[in-house]
This record gives structure tokens, sequence and C-alpha cells, in this order.
């Protein structure tokens, strides 16, 4: 029996990469003490009327903002997007697909009830229930069953081996809710803060829990979530004082609140991107010259200055960012090479071909890219026509449903996630319609694997395998970029998304 | 005026005006089988928006019947058409409540930003509207001109956007988004609100301003201004007691036209307010294709504006002797 908290990383470690992230962010762990108080605004991006307390069906950052306050996960991410003990004090499995979970002595829900064994079970395993309408039911079709196996143990079957459950188990959708609760109108978690009021598509506040579990644990008397979804407005509202941090800061507004003495920009390496997308089952766009000619075509360099002002990290057309410990160095990096695409093109006899690219705001800065591929297309005798769709829409009738269009995909924990949800062959959105035999196979076998090393060895070759062949051109990994006032404090990334991953609620502290 | 003929003056108003009622309500109908029709041909629908992009056919198949889209829609509109006659505008596909609940929660702020515009802006307008048509030609009504065509000129996200970076982000005087505390004092109510009355106000005042200059100047050319001059009567009377009860149809009509516009056009300024109000709400049904929210959103602006302009043609009629006794 293998404890993978203890084996992995300890909880010292935890502690130690607390600490690494707060000197890190600036803030001098050492010379001030985190203190108990204050009361902030936070703003981010969307809020509507489809706003829930219900962590099964969190959809936008706002509900993993308000479900990571409210509730506490079995397990939680630290600054490298490790699944570290929560509410699960031991997880401890043999074959990677039976897991003993002991949970935590003396945790209380905030009505006061104590933590037990069912409500585990119950908000496991109510995601595979259709009633629920739960955003991982994919993901969580893989639990079998769970079994209580004593007041504050509980047996979790897998239908195979998966050796990053405790790295899943820590998405805000797993979030740990009593048991037989199915009416969401009223939260009761036994998270950070205890929710005060809640009106769907205006405003969350919440207030410090003085019984949180974490001793001294959180800092924040009241935090106040609303959504100002124009970046000029938030923006302003943060530079104005009316609100103390804020995310999706774009690139260009990043020196005007660099510019301001009491306002910093905090940037989240993160492994989100857009993506072009060929599809296979047309004869321009699956032809395997037309789509490495394609991905010659990338001028990575001039979009990470110019789009995202170097606020990106260039990407080798996979979906693995240089900062994830199964990235493969070894995958030299693809440069923009238009002769090269220009030959690739010739070859495949598709010179003077004309073909359409859909383009959408809701592919972030797509139509940029757009632009800047049919510049360099036109010049090696490619003829792009860039067609502009609204966003409202755009993922139901055009994402995937013409030869070129552009996708966008959210950084996943795991790298064994995004592959199954993108790259394997029949995944619902396998963008491009790509099938590879050994891809699939690899994928199956990683999951098997125990030892870390050879793990990451798998996932190098998967890297390879769709860097090679695989029908989407990645060109750049944007960062995520948050803007703060400086009293707050105790701040540091966590890849996953931006305000630390959605969980900023419970580290950080007023200084003033 | 003769005593003989008052009961009828009043059965021609009162007929016009049932008349008027009647027509709003075809409208209403008509609009809400329009709006029914076109928002199912947008793309998509409620429960694809709800699953999001990795959703499976059959989930989606399975929310759509929980949400029961996979009925014919003749069958759904006259189902929401029935709900609505008796005063239930259903349940919202997206948020787990009755959408007359989630109205009722937004449409105290859209009503509170409307009237208080109306409150600062109509005065203004009237003020300048007067005082450029007295004014006429001269150095007044021309600077009245410049300011109120550049008024309306201006977008108002540029209006807004300016004022937020010199009045929030630079003085700091007022806040930069419109967050109205529970129980407000006064202090903080006209400090929360006066960034969006502000940008409101600036096109309305300037619109109307214009429109009431018009309306006057129309009348001060007609003879019996002329009479009215020559026997003496001073000009701000005139314009108070002669001129204005006769520009006032016009004057009304135009009055309605910016008021409905404040109920539904206020997108912009709730967007970069961040204000909770109904046009929000309604841009959002669109997106998640809330169709009873969208709807029931759809209906109301509909409503004020037909009330709006019921009013503003029965004061019309009331004020006008000859459309009173048709």
């Amino acid at each position: 029996m293998v404890d993978v908290f203890s084996t992995d990383v300890s909880r010292r470690t935890l502690l130690g990469g607390l600490a690494a992230g707060l000197a890190a962010s600036g803030v001098g762990a050492a010379e001030r003490r985190p203190r108990v108080g204050g009361r902030i605004r936070v703003a981010s991006v969307a809020a509507s009327t489809a706003d829930t307390l219900d962590p099964a069906k969190g959809n936008l950052s706002t509900d993993y903002l308000r479900h990571y306050m409210i509730y506490s996960g079995l397990t939680q991410y630290d600054g490298q997007m490790r699944g570290q003990p929560c509410l699960a004090e031991q997880m401890v499995t043999r074959d990677n697909i039976v897991w003993h979970i002991r949970l935590r002595r003396g945790v209380h829900f905030h009505d006061g009830k104590p933590l037990t064994a069912d409500d585990v079970v119950y908000s496991l395993m109510r995601h595979r229930d259709p009633a629920t309408g739960s955003k991982v039911k994919a993901i969580a079709d893989q639990f079998v069953g769970a079994r209580r196996t004593g007041p504050l143990e509980l047996e979790l079957r897998l239908t195979g081996p998966n050796p990053d459950l405790p790295i899943i188990l820590a998405a805000p959708q797993f979030l740990i809710v009593e048991e037989g609760r199915r009416d969401f109108s009223k939260a009761n978690g036994t998270g950070p803060y205890i929710c005060a009021a809640f009106a769907p598509g205006i405003r969350t506040i919440v207030r410090r829990n003085p019984h949180y579990w974490k001793p001294g644990r959180p800092y924040l008397e009241e935090i106040e979530l609303i959504a100002i979804p124009d970046e000029i407005s938030r923006v302003n509202a943060l530079l104005s004082g009316d609100v103390q941090m804020v995310n999706a800061v774009s690139p260009g507004s990043v020196k005007r609140v660099r510019a301001s003495s009491t306002h910093a920009i905090m940037e989240t390496q993160s492994s989100l991107f857009t993506d072009l997308i060929m599809r296979r089952d047309h004869p321009v766009t699956g032809n395997p010259d037309f789509v490495l000619a394609m991905k010659y075509l990338m001028d990575r360099e001039l979009i990470k200055r110019a789009l995202f002002r170097g606020f990106a990290t260039i990407a080798n057309d996979h979906p693995i960012a240089p900062f994830d410990p199964n990235f493969n160095p070894d995958i030299p990096q693809r440069p923009f090479d238009p002769d090269r695409s220009r030959f690739l093109l010739k070859r495949a006899g598709l010179q003077g071909v004309r073909l359409p690219v859909y383009v959408s705001p809701a592919a972030s800065l797509s139509v940029d890219m757009g632009s800047i591929l049919q510049e360099h297309a036109a010049q090696i005798g490619l003829e792009l026509a860039i067609n502009r769709v609204p966003s409202d829409g755009y993922w139901s009738t055009h994402w995937m449903k013409h030869p070129l269009t552009f996708g966008n995909v959210n950084p996943r924990p795991t790298a064994d996630m995004v592959f199954s949800l993108f790259f394997q062959s029949q995944a619902l959105q396998n963008e491009s319609g790509w099938s590879s035999a050994r891809f699939d196979r690899l994928l199956v076998e990683a999951r098997a694997t125990t030892d870390p090393a050879r793990r990451k060895a798998i996932y190098g070759e998967m890297q390879w395998i769709v860097h090679q062949h695989g029908g989407l051109g990645i060109p750049v990994f944007i960062s995520l970029l948050d803007g703060y006032d400086r009293r707050l404090r105790g701040l540091f990334p966590i890849p996953l998304g931006g305000f630390m991953g959605y969980t900023f609620a419970e580290y950080v502290w007023w200084d003033a | 005026m003769s005593a003989a003929t008052t009961p009828s003056i009043w059965r021609g108003a009162v007929r016009l005006i049932a008349q008027r009622i009647g027509l709003a309500f075809v409208t209403l109908l008509l609009v809400s089988a329009v709006i029914f029709t076109l928002s199912s041909l947008l793309p998509g629908d409620a429960a694809q928006e709800v699953l999001g992009r990795g959703a499976s056919p059959e989930q989606v198949a399975a929310l759509r019947h929980q949400m029961g889209l996979d009925r014919p829609a003749p069958v759904r509109y006259v189902e929401w058409l029935f709900g609505i006659a008796t005063g239930n505008p259903g349940h919202s596909l997206v948020a787990n409540e009755p959408v007359a609940e989630i109205i009722s929660e937004r449409l105290p702020n859209t009503l509170t930003l409307a009237a208080l515009t109306t409150l600062v802006a109509v005065p203004c307008a009237f003020l300048i509207g007067i005082a450029s048509a007295v004014a006429q030609g001269r150095k007044l009504d021309r600077l009245l001109n410049i300011l109120t065509l550049s008024m309306v000129a201006l977008p108002e996200f540029l209006v807004a956007t300016i004022a937020v970076l010199i009045l929030a982000v630079k003085l700091q005087w007022l806040p930069s988004i419109t967050l109205v505390p529970k129980d407000p004092t006064f202090g903080q109510f006209v400090r929360a609100y006066a960034m969006p009355v502000i940008v409101l106000g600036v096109g309305v005042i300037a619109q109307l301003g214009r429109m009431i200059r018009a309306a006057i100047i129309a009348e001060l050319g007609r003879p019996y201004v002329e009479m009215a001059r020559l026997k003496g009567v001073k000009s701000m009377r005139m314009v108070f007691r002669h001129v204005l009860p006769n520009a006032i149809g016009p004057i009304v009509n135009a009055m309605a036209l910016s008021l409905s516009y404040l109920f539904g056009g206020a997108i912009v300024v709730e967007t970069i307010f961040s204000y909770p109000g109904l046009a929000s709400l309604m841009v959002n049904a669109v997106t998640t294709r809330d169709m009873p929210l969208l709807q029931a959103c759809a209906m109301i602006f509909c409503a004020t504006y037909l009330l709006l302009v019921l009013i503003a043609d029965t004061v019309a009629i009331l004020a006008n002797p000859r459309l009173r006794q048709r």
C-alpha cells in the first residue's frame, strides 16, 4: 500500500511550497505575519442567472471562486498542480484502482454537522446520476462505487487504474457537500467562508468561518464577489479602488495597472491555448502535408510579442506546457518557416487553393491569429478567407464544423485529462477528428503505470505523436493576468486559473 | 365650450383611448410571437448552453427532454401564452428559479435608474429647450445648439469611459461601478447613482432638449403668438401660458420615446457600470437561450414602450380639442 501523500509530497513540502510562493510574490512572509481582518471586493469576468451554489454545476470562474470559498475538497492544488491533502488525510492505493481514503477528524459543516464518510460517498457518487447535471459526469463515470468502511473512512473503486485521482479530486466540481443535499438554494460546506448572501448574476457575499478546520485561517472578514464583464470597466474599478482584485486583465492593460503605485499584476503561466483546428474529414485540411505546412506557418514569436505583449509561452503544437512536470524537452521547437511551408504545400499540390477560416472572439484572440496566418499564407500561395463570426453560438454552430476553425482549451490539471478529453480518437472534443492507434494505447498504458518516470516517458512519446501528426496548430500557451491592490498579501500563482486557481480566498490577507 | 357638448367630447376621447389599449394588446401578442420565432432561429438551445462544449449528444438529449425543449414549438408557445395570460411567466430553464423571482430582483434596479435619470434629465431638457427656443438665432441658442448636437453625437460608451477615467480613476470622486449597498444612506445612494445617471442623462437631455426647442419654435411662428405679443404679453409668460400647452403633444411623444429608451436601451450603461438591470438580464437570457426569461423581458420592454406611447397619445388627445371631438 502506498500513501500518495507521504510518498509523493509530504505535508511539510506543501507548507514549504506555500512559503516559497509567498516569498516569490514579494510579500516577505518573514517581516509581516498574516492577520485576520479586512473586507475586500473581488470582480471576476462573468456572472449570469446560471450562477449556482452547487459545486457539481459550476461552469464559470465566478462559480469556482464561490465554491472554493464555501466548500472544501478531499484534496487541493498547490503551486505545482499536485493534489495535496485537504479533507482527506490519507489516500492509499496498491493498484490505482481501489483507493482507501481516510478523512480528517473534527471537521464540521457550517451548520455544525460533523463531516463523515457518508457525506464524501454521497458527494462523489452523485456526479454519476444524470439528474445531478454534473459537469464532470464523464470523469465521475470511472467511479464504480464508493463504500463507507468507517465513520471517517471510505473505499473508492475505479473502472481502471488512475494514478491522478488525488489531482482530479481537487477540481472545483468535486468539492464536498452534505449527504442527501439536493436543494442548493442555501450553501452548507466545510470551507473557509460562510455564504451570507447569494444573488445569481449579481453578487455573492461570504463571511469568515470562525470554526474553519485550518487553524488561524482564513484571514479576511468578508469577501464580496461580483462580476464585471467589460475588461476596461474591470481594470477601472480596480484602479479606482472599488474592487481589490480582478482577473483576466488583458496584456494591453498591464502598463496601466503597473503605472499605479498601489496596484500590481500577478502573471500565472497556464496551459490555456487557442488552437487552429484542421479537420481530418476534409480533403485539403486532412492532407498531412497541408497540416504540417500550416504548423510551420505559425509565427509564434510574433503572436507572443504582438498579441500577448510577451505574456505567453511558446508552444510546440501539443498541449503540454514547458512548465508541466510531464513536458518532453527533447522535441525540437517547430520554427516559423514559410519556405518549408511552401515546399510542403507544393508537394501536396495545394498551391492556389482557397479556404475559409472561421474565427471568433469566443476563441480568445483567434481573430488576430487568423489575420496573421492569412498574411503569411498569401505569401506562399494559399488564399485564406477570414470569416469572423460572433461569440454567441460559436461553439454549437461553427467550432469543429468547418475545415478550418479555431478552438480554445482551458488548463487541465493532468496530462491524462487533456489527452483524454481532446486527443483520444473517440473523444467528443477530438477537435481535428484525428486518430492514432498508438496514441490511444499509450494513454491507457500510462494510467496503469505507477512509476512516475515511466509515465513521464509515455507522456513524452504522446507529445511527439501529437506534435508530429496531430491536426491542431497550437502557437502559444496564454498567461493569465490578475490585477490586485498591493495591500492584498499572500498571493502566488496556481497554474489552473486566475485568482490562484480560483482558491485565493483561503490564502490572502489584508495588510492595512 | 357649451355644456351640451361636454359629454360627447369625453366619449370621443375614451373611445380613442380604448382603441389604443386594444391595439396595444394585439401588438404585444404579435411581438411575443415574433420573439418566440426569432429566438428559436438562434443556433443552439438552453440544453447545449447549460452543458457546455464537452457534453455528449445523449446528455444534451436528456436535458432537452427534462427542460421540455423536445416538444413542438407551437405547443410550447401556446403553453407559455396561457401561463403569461394568467400571470405566470414560467420557470427559468437555466437558473433554478421562477422567472418572476429573477425579474423582481432586477426590475426595481431598472426602474430606479430610469426614474432618477428622468428626474434629472427632463427639467434640464426643458430648461435647455425653452431657453434656446426663446433665444432663437442668438448667441445663447447657437451655444446650446452646439452643446446638444455634440451630446447627441457622442456615443454613450465614450461618455461613460471618459467619465470613469476622470471622475473615478483620476479624481476618485465617484465609484466606477454602480454598487448600491443594502439600505443605503442618502449620500451613498447619490454617489452610487451619480455616474450612470450622468451618462444616461447626457443623451436624453440633448435629444429631448432639441425636440422641445423645435416644438416651441414651431408654435412661436403661429399667428396667436404674434397676437399675444402685440397685446404686450411678456416672453416668459407667453411660453408657459400660451405656447407650452399647445406644444405639449409632440413634447410628450418625444418624452415617451426617450423614457422607453431608458428602460431597454440602458444596456451599455449597465455593462460599463456592471449594474444589474433588466437590459443585461435580457442579453444574458439570449446567450444562455433561456426562452421563458427572454420572453418575459421582451414583454416587459414592449409593454412599457406601449404604455408610455399610450400615455403620450392620451395626453396629446386630451390636449387637442380637434382630436378630442373626433
